[in-house]
């Protein structure tokens, strides 16, 4: 396998790695203010993601720097192009992380309040913004000769684009519901557990619609293969759910996003931008690459390192598997 | 230009977080490694208190972190295709070694109290300060790269440069002398933070804590002076290997117009620093000689000749970066440095014999930690204005370097957007370490984590 394909499906792998970690940070954080009645529920609901949300975002920040290495017409395009959506999703990112780690440094319920609902807004921008970055990737965007994007933010609002970051927008929704259902015990658990279904119906729709139509117009067979494999996915999610597995259900949800991601890069390859002006300005895994030497290297620091990074966050993972309380009050 | 002042404004505020999280991780891990040592009740309190401070500042740090990656593309993205093949390998590479270290330990840190070992928990905290040295070796080397280009050929016919030699780049000259400068800097500017909390407690807060905050506040000063020193040495070295890779710079730090030899330098010069007639200025004959050279009657090379050299080598143009702002921050980076540590000095001898300042001295332990932050950022805007017109030194020049399809507009939403975002965020968080530290030593056993922290029966009492 040539080293720009090996360099395009671990950048897929990073992606998918953002998008499944990722995806239940930006559930929970949109269901905070919605699923916590109390100010102790809700303490409880953020300890779900506490030890991991900020190593969950790291796996961004490798995928985007992985981009600007491996690929760096790619990375220029691409976020010079997507310029105020990008700009957005980083406030959010933003507001989210400072939210996250300030809320409960004050003990005033009025500036809790305040942070859970920004918190929840911050969740929501991204989680709806990926998905139109992506779908409009994916379907192809104005490039030009000089590998420059000549449209603007309404170009990327397009009904797929829109479509594509509802289904995100969903799929992290239902992934939040799952995982607070496996991490959260009593009410909280059945609140949870309880939405999945609702939640997972409306998610299902959606989700198949953009699938089948982002296989229609550029998928291959192995593409669509792995969507439909996705779709059973997020069935056997739906069922463990309603079964009261919810590790199960966590799997299955995980995977749905996983191969979700899988088949739109699927979909993409062997282009990364393909544009929509003319296909001869199509970036692709070749003329968007770095030189082979800057690739071999960063072949061997990724073979080294990206092992050990997946040994230690498995083992935080582990350290932290119990099931969160919901504490009334900190004992003094 | 409007990117620039984006790229110029987030940096330096990101830089304000930086040095005071590699400072405070490794300041965290020592009073902890202190506690694991003896299990003296105390060293668990200050590591609390400190810890504190530190993941206030790291929360800002790592989001206006994720700003700068994507800059990059976003706003200077014919800069990105041109050095992507040698600059982007240190960002991914910074991420995987660096990033996923810190944050996945820091996690285990926060939330791992009485749930890990005593031992597994306190290498934790190391590993993640370990993780904050190492990001600031790759990203500096990065950074050296623009300053001095190393292991590279530029291919014409693909536009663009090219990595050759990857080793090169990561013991570039210009990156092993920055990083022990910078990471110097880094302690410095915690040592003024801890001094200046800890001798607001001493005088505002009298209490049973007495003893921990003058540790702190003595054991800050020192590690003020030491690195401030080292500050000093590492930057004497910097300089002069800055004249020889970029002269242009360290003429402009003088305002040098004529070449010299001996050299002189200026201590504060009335003018306008623009090649006419100063109007006053306080000379030291022979240091600048010796700033850039190592040799008092060394020849400094003016702006005039350096600017008739690079117009023959790179053919005609201003190759003369704004001549009094290099100047001046040159000037306020040493200056804010000196005043930092000549207090520091100053409260050592106040404090000696268990003798305390006095209140009238509260002013300037207030004003202490802001001393060193100023001196990054001045540090920071004088290597990158010194620099100009280039973006990477005799390769690419910054006009050249930004995106050519993002509108002024746009960049302008961004720039505003950015600030006032960053602006609400400051004062959110310098009103954060402020309550932390009017609350003093948190009480602390040691199997309950911070989540439980702040909770309303919890050392607000004031």
């Amino acid at each position: 396998m040539e080293l720009t394909t090996v360099w395009f499906a671990l950048i897929a792998f990073l992606w998918i790695g953002y998008f499944v970690l990722e995806g239940f940070d930006f559930g929970v954080g949109m269901l905070l203010p919605v699923l916590g009645k109390t100010e102790p529920e809700r303490r409880a609901i953020l300890r779900t993601i506490g030890p991991v949300w900020d190593g969950n975002e790291v796996w961004l920040i490798v995928a985007g720097g992985a981009t600007f290495a491996a690929f760096p017409e790619w990375y220029a395009t691409l976020f010079s192009g997507f310029y105020l959506p990008l700009f957005l999703i980083l406030v959010g990112l933003i507001v989210r992380g400072v939210g996250i780690e300030y809320r409960n440094k004050e003990s005033s319920l009025r500036w809790r309040g305040r942070w859970d609902v920004l918190i929840a807004v911050a969740s929501f921008i991204p989680a709806l913004l990926w998905g139109v970055a992506f779908a409009n990737i994916v379907a192809g965007v104005p490039i030009d000769g000089d590998k420059q994007f000549t449209g603007n933010l309404f170009t990327l609002l397009n009904p797929f684009g829109l479509l594509g970051g509802a289904t995100t927008l969903l799929l992290f929704l239902t992934h939040g519901l799952v995982f607070l259902a496996l991490k959260t015990e009593g009410e909280l658990r059945d609140r949870a557990n309880r939405l999945v279904t609702p939640v997972g119906l409306v998610t299902a729709v959606v989700a198949v619609a953009f699938l089948a139509w982002t296989n229609v117009q550029t998928g291959t067979l192995v593409s669509s293969v792995v969507a439909a494999v996705a779709a059973l996915a997020f069935v056997g999610a739906l069922i463990a759910n309603r079964l009261r597995r919810e590790g199960w259900a966590f799997l299955g949800s995980a995977v749905t996003i996983a191969l979700a991601v899988a088949s739109l890069f699927l979909a993409l390859f062997p282009d990364v931008m393909p544009s929509s002006t003319n296909p001869v300005y199509s970036l692709t895994t070749t003329n968007a690459a770095s030189t082979p030497y800057t690739l071999t290297i960063m072949t061997v620091v990724a073979v080294i390192f990206t092992p050990l990074v997946l040994l230690y966050q498995g083992w935080t993972y582990w350290v932290f598997r119990k099931r969160v309380t919901v504490q009334p009050s900190a004992k003094r | 230009m409007l990117s620039r002042w984006q790229f110029g404004i987030t940096t330096v505020y990101h830089f304000f977080f930086v040095p005071l999280t590699i400072g405070l991780a490794f300041t965290t891990a020592g009073f902890q490694t202190a506690w694991y040592r003896t299990g003296k009740e105390q060293y668990l309190r200050l590591t609390r208190f400190v810890g504190e401070l530190f993941l206030i500042n790291f929360a800002l740090g790592i989001v206006t972190g994720i700003v700068q990656e994507f800059q990059f593309g976003m706003n200077w993205s014919s800069y990105s295709r041109f050095v992507g093949d040698i600059f982007g390998a240190p960002l991914a590479i910074e991420g995987l070694l660096a990033f996923f270290l810190e944050s996945t330990f820091l996690g285990l840190w926060i939330f791992g109290w009485g749930r890990l070992s005593k031992g597994v928990h306190l290498t934790t905290i190391w590993v993640a300060a370990v993780g904050t040295a190492i990001s600031a070796y790759i990203i500096l080397a990065a950074n050296s790269w623009m300053q001095h280009p190393v292991g590279y050929e530029v291919n014409q016919a693909a536009g663009r440069a090219e990595l050759k030699d990857f080793l090169a780049v990561l013991t570039n000259v210009t990156a092993l002398i920055t990083f022990p400068h910078t990471i110097a800097a880094a302690f410095m500017t915690t040592g003024a933070l801890l001094t200046g909390v800890a001798l607001w407690r001493l005088v505002r807060r009298k209490g049973p804590d007495d003893g921990a905050f003058r540790a702190t506040a003595k054991a800050g000063a020192v590690m003020l002076l030491v690195s401030g020193l080292l500050v000093a040495v590492t930057g004497d070295i910097q300089g002069k290997i800055m004249t020889d890779q970029q002269p242009m710079k360290m003429a402009a730090a003088e305002a040098l117009w004529e070449t010299e030899q001996p050299a002189s330098f200026s201590l504060f010069t009335i003018g306008t620093l623009d090649g006419s007639q100063n109007v006053f200025s306080i000379r030291v004959p022979y240091v600048l000689s010796f700033l850039a050279t190592g040799d008092f009657n060394g020849k400094v090379l003016g702006i005039n000749d350096l600017q008739k050299i690079q117009e023959q080598k790179f053919g005609p143009g201003d190759y003369t970066p704004n001549t009094p702002v290099t100047y001046w921050t040159f000037r306020l980076m040493i200056g804010t440095g000196i005043l930092a540590a000549a207090a520091a000095l100053w409260f050592l001898f106040r404090m000696r014999k268990g003798r305390l300042p006095g209140r009238g001295t509260l002013a300037i332990a207030v004003a202490l930690p802001f001393l060193p932050l100023a001196a990054n950022s001045f540090a920071w805007m004088f290597t990158e204005i010194g620099r100009q017109p280039w973006i990477v030194f005799g390769l690419m020049t910054t006009a050249t370097a930004v995106s050519p399809t993002s509108t002024t507009l746009e960049v302008l939403i961004t720039l505003v957007g950015f600030t006032l975002l960053y602006g609400v965020l400051a004062v959110v968080m310098v009103g954060l370490m402020i309550r932390r530290v009017r609350a003093g030593l948190p009480e602390a056993t040691a199997d309950k984590g911070f989540e439980h922290e702040a909770e309303p029966e919890l050392g607000f009492g004031y």
